[in-house]
Protein backbone atom coordinates (compact mmCIF):
# COMPACT_ATOMS: atom_id res chain seq x y z
CA UNK A 1 0.00 0.00 0.00
CA UNK A 2 2.88 2.38 0.69
CA UNK A 3 3.92 2.25 -2.72
CA UNK A 4 0.65 2.63 -4.36
CA UNK A 5 0.13 5.83 -2.22
CA UNK A 6 3.23 7.13 -3.26
CA UNK A 7 1.89 7.08 -6.74
CA UNK A 8 -0.74 8.27 -8.52
CA UNK A 9 -3.39 6.46 -6.27
CA UNK A 10 -5.70 7.88 -3.54
CA UNK A 11 -7.11 6.06 -0.49
CA UNK A 12 -10.14 7.40 0.47
CA UNK A 13 -11.23 6.77 3.73
CA UNK A 14 -15.38 6.27 3.85
CA UNK A 15 -15.52 2.24 5.17
CA UNK A 16 -13.90 0.43 7.97
CA UNK A 17 -11.62 -1.74 5.34
CA UNK A 18 -11.32 1.63 3.06
CA UNK A 19 -10.53 1.02 -0.72
CA UNK A 20 -8.22 2.28 -3.34
CA UNK A 21 -8.72 4.35 -6.41
CA UNK A 22 -5.89 4.38 -8.88
CA UNK A 23 -5.68 4.35 -12.36
CA UNK A 24 -4.04 1.01 -14.78
CA UNK A 25 -1.20 2.90 -15.79
CA UNK A 26 -0.21 3.92 -11.97
CA UNK A 27 -0.83 -0.03 -11.28
CA UNK A 28 0.85 -1.38 -14.47
CA UNK A 29 4.00 0.82 -13.71
CA UNK A 30 3.84 -0.22 -9.40
CA UNK A 31 3.50 -3.95 -10.80
CA UNK A 32 6.26 -3.42 -13.45
CA UNK A 33 8.46 -2.02 -10.91
CA UNK A 34 8.48 -5.31 -8.36
CA UNK A 35 9.10 -7.79 -11.47
CA UNK A 36 11.69 -6.84 -13.36
CA UNK A 37 13.48 -9.35 -15.29
CA UNK A 38 16.91 -9.25 -15.62
CA UNK A 39 19.20 -9.80 -18.35
CA UNK A 40 23.09 -9.54 -16.99
CA UNK A 41 25.27 -8.68 -19.93
CA UNK A 42 28.65 -9.21 -17.89
CA UNK A 43 31.66 -8.33 -19.56
CA UNK A 44 34.52 -7.77 -16.59
CA UNK A 45 35.87 -7.02 -13.56
CA UNK A 46 31.88 -5.20 -12.04
CA UNK A 47 30.70 -8.99 -12.32
CA UNK A 48 32.23 -9.40 -8.76
CA UNK A 49 29.91 -6.72 -7.93
CA UNK A 50 27.30 -7.89 -9.33
CA UNK A 51 27.56 -12.03 -7.64
CA UNK A 52 27.87 -9.75 -4.52
CA UNK A 53 24.60 -8.11 -5.18
CA UNK A 54 23.07 -11.35 -6.11
CA UNK A 55 24.18 -12.79 -2.68
CA UNK A 56 21.89 -13.07 0.55
CA UNK A 57 24.14 -10.06 1.76
CA UNK A 58 22.88 -7.51 -0.49
CA UNK A 59 19.87 -9.70 -1.57
CA UNK A 60 18.60 -8.46 -4.91
CA UNK A 61 15.47 -10.32 -4.62
CA UNK A 62 13.69 -7.75 -2.01
CA UNK A 63 13.07 -5.58 -5.50
CA UNK A 64 11.79 -8.25 -7.02
CA UNK A 65 14.80 -8.33 -9.71
CA UNK A 66 16.72 -11.30 -8.85
CA UNK A 67 15.31 -13.81 -11.72
CA UNK A 68 17.95 -13.83 -14.41
CA UNK A 69 16.80 -14.50 -18.35
CA UNK A 70 19.33 -15.39 -20.34
CA UNK A 71 17.28 -14.92 -23.12
CA UNK A 72 16.93 -11.32 -24.13
CA UNK A 73 13.83 -12.32 -25.16
CA UNK A 74 12.47 -12.89 -22.09
CA UNK A 75 14.13 -10.17 -20.26
CA UNK A 76 12.78 -6.31 -19.51
CA UNK A 77 16.07 -5.01 -18.03
CA UNK A 78 19.44 -5.16 -19.21
CA UNK A 79 21.57 -4.90 -16.59
CA UNK A 80 25.43 -3.98 -18.91
CA UNK A 81 27.96 -4.77 -16.32
CA UNK A 82 31.73 -4.09 -17.35
CA UNK A 83 33.72 -3.03 -20.22
CA UNK A 84 32.29 -2.68 -23.92
CA UNK A 85 35.09 -3.26 -26.21
CA UNK A 86 34.29 -1.92 -29.81
CA UNK A 87 34.34 -5.53 -31.12
CA UNK A 88 31.80 -6.95 -28.36
CA UNK A 89 29.21 -3.26 -29.71
CA UNK A 90 27.36 -5.23 -32.55
CA UNK A 91 26.54 -8.20 -30.07
CA UNK A 92 25.49 -5.59 -27.41
CA UNK A 93 23.09 -3.87 -29.75
CA UNK A 94 21.72 -6.78 -31.05
CA UNK A 95 21.19 -8.43 -27.83
CA UNK A 96 18.95 -4.83 -27.19
CA UNK A 97 17.02 -4.74 -30.15
CA UNK A 98 15.89 -8.62 -29.56
CA UNK A 99 14.41 -7.47 -26.37
CA UNK A 100 10.81 -6.88 -26.38
CA UNK A 101 9.35 -3.81 -24.77
CA UNK A 102 8.98 -2.34 -22.77
CA UNK A 103 12.72 -2.54 -21.74
CA UNK A 104 15.05 -1.00 -19.39
CA UNK A 105 19.23 -0.59 -19.46
CA UNK A 106 20.74 -0.02 -16.68
CA UNK A 107 24.42 0.83 -17.02
CA UNK A 108 26.54 -0.55 -14.25
CA UNK A 109 29.66 1.07 -13.22
CA UNK A 110 31.78 3.63 -14.64
CA UNK A 111 32.98 1.50 -17.99
CA UNK A 112 29.33 1.26 -18.66
CA UNK A 113 28.86 4.00 -18.31
CA UNK A 114 31.72 6.40 -19.93
CA UNK A 115 34.63 4.23 -20.88
CA UNK A 116 36.28 5.02 -17.83
CA UNK A 117 39.84 4.99 -18.30
CA UNK A 118 39.63 3.39 -21.43
CA UNK A 119 40.35 5.76 -23.42
CA UNK A 120 41.66 4.51 -26.55
CA UNK A 121 40.99 2.65 -29.58
CA UNK A 122 39.09 -0.56 -27.82
CA UNK A 123 36.82 0.74 -25.89
CA UNK A 124 32.91 1.89 -26.69
CA UNK A 125 33.05 5.20 -24.07
CA UNK A 126 29.77 4.45 -22.55
CA UNK A 127 27.40 2.18 -23.88
CA UNK A 128 24.59 4.83 -24.80
CA UNK A 129 27.12 5.59 -27.90
CA UNK A 130 24.96 2.77 -28.95
CA UNK A 131 21.96 2.07 -27.06
CA UNK A 132 19.37 4.06 -25.01
CA UNK A 133 20.12 3.95 -20.98
CA UNK A 134 18.12 4.37 -18.74
CA UNK A 135 19.98 4.37 -15.14
CA UNK A 136 23.69 4.84 -14.97
CA UNK A 137 25.44 3.86 -11.72
CA UNK A 138 29.47 5.12 -11.04
CA UNK A 139 31.72 3.38 -9.53
CA UNK A 140 34.90 0.92 -10.39
CA UNK A 141 33.45 -1.05 -9.09
CA UNK A 142 30.13 0.42 -7.96
CA UNK A 143 29.39 -0.44 -4.52
CA UNK A 144 26.42 -2.59 -4.22
CA UNK A 145 24.58 -0.08 -2.30
CA UNK A 146 25.02 2.44 -5.23
CA UNK A 147 23.71 -0.34 -7.25
CA UNK A 148 20.85 -0.77 -4.89
CA UNK A 149 19.87 2.81 -5.15
CA UNK A 150 20.33 2.73 -9.17
CA UNK A 151 17.84 0.12 -8.96
CA UNK A 152 15.42 1.91 -7.12
CA UNK A 153 15.43 5.11 -9.30
CA UNK A 154 15.07 2.96 -11.95
CA UNK A 155 11.99 1.97 -9.84
CA UNK A 156 10.61 4.93 -9.49
CA UNK A 157 10.99 5.67 -13.15
CA UNK A 158 8.70 2.65 -13.93
CA UNK A 159 6.14 3.34 -11.54
CA UNK A 160 6.02 7.46 -13.46
CA UNK A 161 5.71 5.20 -16.29
CA UNK A 162 8.79 7.64 -17.93
CA UNK A 163 9.64 6.36 -20.60
CA UNK A 164 12.54 8.86 -21.95
CA UNK A 165 15.72 7.23 -21.66
CA UNK A 166 18.81 8.71 -19.79
CA UNK A 167 16.55 10.97 -17.56
CA UNK A 168 16.54 9.96 -14.01
CA UNK A 169 14.84 12.32 -11.12
CA UNK A 170 15.39 12.45 -8.05
CA UNK A 171 13.83 9.53 -6.30
CA UNK A 172 11.23 10.95 -3.31
CA UNK A 173 11.76 8.57 -0.63
CA UNK A 174 8.36 7.42 1.30
CA UNK A 175 7.77 8.74 4.34
CA UNK A 176 9.54 7.45 6.76
CA UNK A 177 7.20 6.24 9.53
CA UNK A 178 3.65 4.74 8.87
CA UNK A 179 2.41 7.72 11.52
CA UNK A 180 3.52 9.87 9.18
CA UNK A 181 1.56 8.43 6.43
CA UNK A 182 -1.52 8.35 8.04
CA UNK A 183 -1.03 12.22 9.57
CA UNK A 184 -0.89 12.76 5.74
CA UNK A 185 -3.54 11.68 4.78
CA UNK A 186 -5.69 12.95 7.07
CA UNK A 187 -4.67 16.74 6.69
CA UNK A 188 -5.21 16.50 3.47
CA UNK A 189 -8.94 18.05 2.85
CA UNK A 190 -8.00 17.20 -1.41
CA UNK A 191 -7.08 14.15 -2.92
CA UNK A 192 -5.63 16.37 -5.69
CA UNK A 193 -3.07 17.91 -3.03
CA UNK A 194 -2.72 14.63 -1.12
CA UNK A 195 -0.82 13.36 -4.60
CA UNK A 196 0.77 16.32 -4.86
CA UNK A 197 2.46 16.60 -1.58
CA UNK A 198 3.28 12.80 -1.75
CA UNK A 199 5.42 13.75 -4.92
CA UNK A 200 3.29 12.29 -7.68
CA UNK A 201 1.99 14.47 -10.49
CA UNK A 202 -0.69 14.94 -13.26
CA UNK A 203 -0.53 14.33 -16.55
CA UNK A 204 2.93 13.74 -17.52
CA UNK B 1 72.90 -18.04 -16.16
CA UNK B 2 73.12 -18.84 -19.97
CA UNK B 3 76.29 -17.51 -21.10
CA UNK B 4 76.69 -20.52 -22.43
CA UNK B 5 73.41 -19.61 -24.84
CA UNK B 6 74.96 -16.43 -25.91
CA UNK B 7 78.39 -18.35 -26.19
CA UNK B 8 76.62 -20.78 -28.89
CA UNK B 9 75.05 -18.09 -30.54
CA UNK B 10 78.18 -16.26 -31.79
CA UNK B 11 79.65 -19.35 -32.22
CA UNK B 12 76.91 -20.60 -34.71
CA UNK B 13 75.81 -17.40 -36.17
CA UNK B 14 78.89 -15.35 -35.90
CA UNK B 15 78.20 -11.36 -37.44
CA UNK B 16 74.56 -12.68 -37.62
CA UNK B 17 74.39 -11.96 -33.15
CA UNK B 18 74.52 -8.08 -33.40
CA UNK B 19 74.95 -7.34 -29.99
CA UNK B 20 74.62 -9.56 -26.48
CA UNK B 21 74.38 -8.22 -23.02
CA UNK B 22 73.92 -10.04 -19.65
CA UNK B 23 72.88 -8.09 -16.57
CA UNK B 24 72.09 -9.38 -13.17
CA UNK B 25 71.75 -12.71 -14.54
CA UNK B 26 69.60 -11.09 -17.24
CA UNK B 27 71.33 -12.36 -20.87
CA UNK B 28 69.76 -10.68 -24.07
CA UNK B 29 71.02 -11.43 -27.40
CA UNK B 30 70.23 -9.10 -30.31
CA UNK B 31 70.21 -11.05 -33.81
CA UNK B 32 69.78 -10.03 -37.68
CA UNK B 33 66.53 -10.70 -38.38
CA UNK B 34 67.91 -13.06 -41.43
CA UNK B 35 69.04 -15.35 -38.66
CA UNK B 36 65.90 -15.33 -36.30
CA UNK B 37 64.93 -18.52 -37.07
CA UNK B 38 68.11 -20.69 -37.28
CA UNK B 39 69.18 -18.84 -33.97
CA UNK B 40 65.82 -20.22 -32.68
CA UNK B 41 66.39 -23.39 -34.29
CA UNK B 42 69.60 -23.77 -32.22
CA UNK B 43 68.38 -22.82 -29.02
CA UNK B 44 65.55 -25.35 -29.13
CA UNK B 45 67.18 -28.20 -30.03
CA UNK B 46 70.49 -27.81 -28.55
CA UNK B 47 70.61 -30.43 -26.00
CA UNK B 48 72.90 -28.63 -23.42
CA UNK B 49 70.30 -25.20 -24.28
CA UNK B 50 66.90 -27.20 -24.46
CA UNK B 51 64.47 -23.85 -24.38
CA UNK B 52 61.69 -25.96 -24.85
CA UNK B 53 59.02 -23.01 -23.59
CA UNK B 54 58.51 -19.97 -25.31
CA UNK B 55 57.05 -17.60 -22.76
CA UNK B 56 56.11 -14.11 -24.28
CA UNK B 57 56.43 -12.74 -27.88
CA UNK B 58 56.10 -9.02 -28.20
CA UNK B 59 56.57 -6.07 -30.68
CA UNK B 60 58.66 -2.64 -29.42
CA UNK B 61 58.08 0.31 -31.63
CA UNK B 62 61.03 2.52 -31.70
CA UNK B 63 60.01 5.41 -33.69
CA UNK B 64 62.84 7.24 -35.69
CA UNK B 65 64.85 4.37 -35.33
CA UNK B 66 66.34 2.43 -38.57
CA UNK B 67 64.64 -0.64 -38.22
CA UNK B 68 62.38 0.53 -36.66
CA UNK B 69 59.99 -2.22 -34.85
CA UNK B 70 61.78 -4.41 -32.11
CA UNK B 71 60.55 -7.99 -31.62
CA UNK B 72 61.07 -9.93 -28.59
CA UNK B 73 60.98 -13.18 -27.48
CA UNK B 74 61.65 -14.37 -24.17
CA UNK B 75 62.40 -18.24 -23.80
CA UNK B 76 62.95 -20.80 -20.58
CA UNK B 77 64.25 -24.10 -20.51
CA UNK B 78 62.16 -26.19 -18.04
CA UNK B 79 65.14 -28.86 -17.97
CA UNK B 80 68.17 -26.59 -17.39
CA UNK B 81 65.89 -24.06 -15.51
CA UNK B 82 67.64 -21.40 -17.46
CA UNK B 83 66.37 -17.91 -19.37
CA UNK B 84 66.99 -16.20 -22.33
CA UNK B 85 65.70 -13.19 -24.19
CA UNK B 86 66.10 -12.98 -27.80
CA UNK B 87 65.57 -10.03 -30.09
CA UNK B 88 65.26 -8.45 -33.67
CA UNK B 89 64.80 -5.12 -35.86
CA UNK B 90 62.18 -4.91 -39.01
CA UNK B 91 61.25 -2.67 -40.63
CA UNK B 92 61.99 0.65 -42.21
CA UNK B 93 59.73 4.14 -41.42
CA UNK B 94 57.22 2.95 -43.06
CA UNK B 95 57.05 -0.77 -41.74
CA UNK B 96 58.13 -1.83 -45.18
CA UNK B 97 60.12 -4.86 -44.98
CA UNK B 98 58.82 -6.11 -41.45
CA UNK B 99 59.12 -9.21 -42.02
CA UNK B 100 59.91 -12.44 -39.69
CA UNK B 101 60.45 -16.03 -40.42
CA UNK B 102 57.45 -18.04 -38.17
CA UNK B 103 58.52 -19.62 -35.31
CA UNK B 104 55.31 -21.83 -35.24
CA UNK B 105 57.00 -25.00 -36.39
CA UNK B 106 59.45 -24.41 -33.41
CA UNK B 107 57.13 -23.67 -30.62
CA UNK B 108 54.05 -24.11 -31.69
CA UNK B 109 52.48 -22.19 -28.75
CA UNK B 110 53.75 -19.14 -30.63
CA UNK B 111 51.03 -19.29 -33.44
CA UNK B 112 48.89 -17.20 -30.87
CA UNK B 113 51.22 -15.02 -30.14
CA UNK B 114 52.08 -14.16 -33.56
CA UNK B 115 49.10 -13.30 -34.21
CA UNK B 116 49.06 -11.11 -31.22
CA UNK B 117 52.49 -9.65 -32.63
CA UNK B 118 50.81 -9.13 -36.31
CA UNK B 119 47.40 -7.36 -34.78
CA UNK B 120 49.23 -4.94 -32.78
CA UNK B 121 52.80 -4.23 -34.34
CA UNK B 122 52.23 -4.89 -37.80
CA UNK B 123 54.70 -7.49 -38.29
CA UNK B 124 53.89 -10.33 -40.50
CA UNK B 125 55.24 -13.80 -40.09
CA UNK B 126 56.27 -15.66 -43.32
CA UNK B 127 54.88 -19.33 -42.95
CA UNK B 128 52.91 -18.54 -40.63
CA UNK B 129 49.53 -21.64 -40.21
CA UNK B 130 46.87 -18.68 -39.97
CA UNK B 131 48.33 -14.95 -39.76
CA UNK B 132 44.87 -13.28 -38.77
CA UNK B 133 44.00 -10.37 -35.94
CA UNK B 134 43.84 -11.79 -32.98
CA UNK B 135 42.55 -9.41 -30.97
CA UNK B 136 41.03 -6.51 -33.44
CA UNK B 137 38.41 -7.27 -35.41
CA UNK B 138 38.42 -7.64 -39.53
CA UNK B 139 37.60 -4.55 -40.07
CA UNK B 140 40.19 -2.47 -38.11
CA UNK B 141 42.61 -0.45 -40.30
CA UNK B 142 46.33 -0.05 -38.90
CA UNK B 143 48.20 -1.97 -35.77
CA UNK B 144 47.62 0.78 -32.72
CA UNK B 145 50.62 -0.65 -30.78
CA UNK B 146 52.61 1.38 -33.81
CA UNK B 147 53.83 4.70 -32.41
CA UNK B 148 52.23 6.36 -35.65
CA UNK B 149 48.64 5.17 -34.45
CA UNK B 150 46.58 8.53 -33.81
CA UNK B 151 45.93 7.97 -30.06
CA UNK B 152 42.48 9.53 -30.40
CA UNK B 153 41.64 7.47 -33.33
CA UNK B 154 38.85 4.87 -32.68
CA UNK B 155 36.80 3.06 -35.16
CA UNK B 156 33.78 1.66 -34.10
CA UNK B 157 31.48 -1.04 -35.99
CA UNK B 158 28.41 0.10 -34.70
CA UNK B 159 27.40 3.67 -35.60
CA UNK B 160 27.30 5.83 -32.24
CA UNK B 161 23.97 7.22 -31.67
CA UNK B 162 23.05 10.93 -32.68
CA UNK B 163 20.74 13.77 -30.81
CA UNK B 164 18.11 12.68 -33.79
CA UNK B 165 18.34 8.85 -32.65
CA UNK B 166 17.98 9.97 -28.90
CA UNK B 167 15.10 12.36 -29.57
CA UNK B 168 16.73 15.26 -27.28
CA UNK B 169 19.50 17.50 -27.40
CA UNK B 170 22.46 15.30 -25.52
CA UNK B 171 24.16 17.92 -24.05
CA UNK B 172 26.68 17.67 -21.08
CA UNK B 173 26.61 18.62 -17.60
CA UNK B 174 29.20 20.37 -15.43
CA UNK B 175 32.12 19.75 -14.58
CA UNK B 176 32.58 18.57 -18.26
CA UNK B 177 33.53 20.76 -20.99
CA UNK B 178 32.47 19.81 -24.26
CA UNK B 179 35.28 18.17 -25.24
CA UNK B 180 35.37 15.54 -22.07
CA UNK B 181 33.05 13.36 -20.16
CA UNK B 182 30.22 11.72 -20.86
CA UNK B 183 28.64 13.32 -23.89
CA UNK B 184 25.26 11.46 -23.26
CA UNK B 185 25.13 12.05 -19.58
CA UNK B 186 22.13 12.06 -17.15
CA UNK B 187 20.66 15.16 -17.05
CA UNK B 188 18.83 15.98 -13.67
CA UNK B 189 15.25 17.97 -14.37
CA UNK B 190 13.53 19.40 -11.51
CA UNK B 191 11.24 17.40 -10.78
CA UNK B 192 8.24 17.64 -13.15
CA UNK B 193 9.63 19.42 -15.57
CA UNK B 194 9.75 18.26 -19.32
CA UNK B 195 12.66 18.43 -20.87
Amino acid sequence: MGDMSAGRSVVLEGSEQGFALTRVDALLGWARKYSLFAYPFVTACCGMEFMALNGPRFDLARFGAEAPRFSPRQADLLWVVGTISQRQAPTLKRIYDQMLEPKWVLAFGTCASSGGFYDNYTTVPGIDKVIPVDVYIPGCPPRPEAVLDGLMLLQDKLARNERRPGVVKPRVDPPAKVDELVQLRRSAKDPAELVKRLGGGGDK
Amino acid sequence: MSQVALDKLKARLGAGVLETHSEFGDDTAVVDAREWKAACKLLREDPALDFDMPVDLCGVDYPGREPRMEVVLHLYSTTRHHRIRLKTRVGDEDMDGAELDSLVSVWPGLNWLEREVYDMSGVRFRGHPDLRRILMYPEFEGHPLQKTYPAQRTQPLVEYRTEADAGRPLEKLPPFGPDEGMPFGRRALPHGEES
